[in-house]
């Protein structure tokens, strides 16, 4: 059937307002980019749009050699490696054994409610911090990472991704002998591929973006991961809080004027996980339908 | 004969026990965890109750009954932090909704492939930024001399004071939300909108439906259902406003229309000291908060037979 002239105006309509769309989603970082690697002269002159203008690699040279940068980012690499598998570990030996049907697990009604409680009702700010407190995890990595680590998004959403495998596998590896533990590793988790990448993907991005415990949980600064440092120092970072004696060593800091030192900042700490994000895409777009929407 | 019997449901219990032990080692840690970081908080509530003092260990300290909820009540503040934090998040869940059902239904009218995949993997992105890193953005493109700024000048409007006009902030943190959050939420619908079955396509087009017209009768109606169950579970928001965003943005000079619950018990609390009160407040946003989720999963479950597990 052919278009009809209503329709050939509607697609390029269409075609035009969501581009415009992308571009609305894009600018404001472009601009970021073009304005964390110009000099101070067109930052100030309000004339940086979506190119650099008086190239300079100097605010990046900033940030990377005096700010404190590479300190708070290991912190966030340590926070990673220990999370990623504690996370993912927790978060599969919860959901596989909720998968099952009341008649295969008994129990199961007593941990839904244990779980579900938590998923409606909690402590808020304050109590949580005493408890982190009394447990003299103040200033470690733990307080950054236990309190999140059983997650019950990524729960359910494991959790429906299980329920959606044959029920006729599990009951071949399980006439075989094998018990529930071997079923879920050797079974379940090779089938399950894209919902491990995607939750996989959320934790990273969850642990990687997370400043506000890093900012409650820590007395010492040099503690703080990577986006807590973003938050107290980058953003509040002004050039009269230089040193005399740092402008001394390094007179170019002089010319470097907040904003570009902000934004090359702020494209330090997000490009990481922005750079392997779109080769995840076909995962998560997978693994949060097939977990999200029951049919 | 009882004795016999109890033994009995005693062993049956035992062998249950047993054959089910495998699942029950697996939920041990994260029994663990949760009991120690969610459960014990919830006994923490109790300070809402207290006249705290962080001097004291926790079972050291006075009790004052109702007090801290008296003290916040007749707070000058508190009515205008609730009415900002309802405002601000009522706006917030209705563009949630509106603007990423209309982008899955014309993205759904893009008909080259790779379009469409640049447009998704572009709308996508902004979900994966921080809002620390989001609010260094915007606080310099929405500056006074910022990008948006220029662009209204070059073309003769006034300059707005996007961030510090306390008339102007409530918008620009919905704006600024639903830009970060609408690409992602469309994931949800477009997966909808391709489950339909081409039939009913096929019927409404033999019928002498163009493409408008399939959008209304065929798309929208088969999509409803599930925006109509994104809207009951986002009930359960309504006291939350978005504690990242707001306070990496905001400033006292828009405290008036832009101070929230959490932003209001993190000053109170954590930079305040004011242990008793700001746990009242959070015991309350709490509370109100469950009634609406439970009411949410409540509605969801009679609309679309929707199990949280």
């Amino acid at each position: 059937m052919k278009p009809t002239k209503g329709q050939k105006i509607f697609r390029v309509f269409n075609y035009i307002f969501l581009g415009a769309l992308g571009l609305v989603c894009l600018l404001p970082m472009l601009n970021i980019l073009a304005l964390s690697f110009s000099s101070r002269n067109m930052v100030n002159s309000g004339t940086v749009t979506l190119l650099p203008k008086e190239f300079t690699l100097s605010s990046y040279a900033y940030m990377l050699q005096k700010s404190g940068l590479i300190p708070a980012l290991l912190v966030t690499v340590k926070r990673l490696f220990i999370g990623v598998p504690l996370y993912l570990a927790l978060t599969i030996l919860v959901a596989y054994p909720l998968s099952k049907e009341s008649d295969q697990f008994k129990s199961r009604k007593f941990y839904v409610a244990f779980f579900f409680i938590t998923m409606v009702f909690n402590g808020g700010i304050i109590p949580t911090y005493l408890v982190i407190k009394e447990l003299k995890m103040l200033d470690t990595i733990w307080a950054l990472l236990l309190p999140n680590s059983v997650t019950m998004f990524y729960v359910l959403l494991m959790l429906n991704f299980f329920r959606g495998i044959p029920k006729e596998i599990e009951e071949a590896a399980l006439v075989d002998g094998a018990g529930w533990f071997t079923t879920m590793v050797k079974v379940y988790l090779p089938l399950s591929l894209p919902s491990l990448a995607t939750v996989t993907l959320f934790i990273i991005v969850g642990n990687w973006n997370e400043w506000f415990d890093g900012m409650i949980y820590n007395n010492h600064t040099e503690n703080y991961p990577l986006m807590t440092f973003l938050q107290y120092h980058v953003l509040n970072f002004k050039t009269s809080d230089l040193r005399p004696e740092q402008i001394a060593a390094n007179p170019a800091l002089a010319d470097l004027e907040g904003r570009a030192i902000k934004s090359a900042g702020i494209i330090l700490c997000t490009l990481p996980v922005l750079a392997f994000y779109p080769f995840l895409q076909k995962y998560f777009v997978t693994g949060i339908t097939v977990g999200s929407v029951k049919s | 004969m009882s004795e016999k019997n109890n033994s009995t449901i005693g062993q049956r219990f035992k062998k249950r026990f047993v054959k089910e032990l495998p699942f029950h080692l697996m939920l041990l840690p994260a029994v663990i965890i949760v009991l120690v970081f969610k459960y014990i908080p919830l006994v923490g509530l109790t300070i809402a109750f207290q006249d705290y003092s962080p001097l004291f260990g926790f079972f050291d300290q006075e009790w004052c009954g109702l007090e801290n909820f008296q003290y916040i009540f007749t707070l000058s503040t508190f009515p205008r932090v609730i009415y900002n934090t309802l405002f601000i998040a009522v706006m917030k869940i209705a563009a949630g909704i509106i603007v990423p059902v209309t982008v899955a239904l014309l993205l759904n009218e893009v008909g080259r492939v790779a379009y469409k995949r640049t447009l998704q993997t572009i709308i996508y992105l902004p979900h994966f930024i921080s809002w620390v890193a989001l609010a260094g953005i915007f606080l310099d493109v929405l500056s006074m001399d910022g990008i948006v700024n220029n662009l209204l000048a070059s073309i003769g409007l006034d300059r707005i004071y996007f961030l510090g006009d306390e008339n102007v902030f409530p918008y620009t943190m919905v704006v600024t939300d639903t830009w970060k959050t609408f690409g992602w939420n469309t994931i949800v619908y477009l997966a909808a909108i391709t489950g339909i079955s081409p039939t009913l396509y096929e019927a409404a087009s033999l019928d002498g439906a163009g493409r408008f017209r399939q959008i209304i009768h065929v798309a929208i109606p088969s999509i409803l259902p599930i925006v109509l169950l994104m809207t009951v579970l986002s009930i359960g928001n309504v006291l939350r406003a978005g504690f990242d965003q707001i306070f990496n943005l905001y400033s006292p000079l828009v405290y008036s229309t832009g101070d929230i619950i959490d932003t209001f018990v993190y000053r109170m609390g954590i930079l305040g000291a004011q242990f008793g009160p700001a746990t009242a407040v959070g015991l309350f946003q709490s509370a109100v908060s469950f009634v609406l989720i439970m009411v949410g999963y409540w509605a969801a479950d009679r609309l679309a037979g929707y199990r949280v597990f």
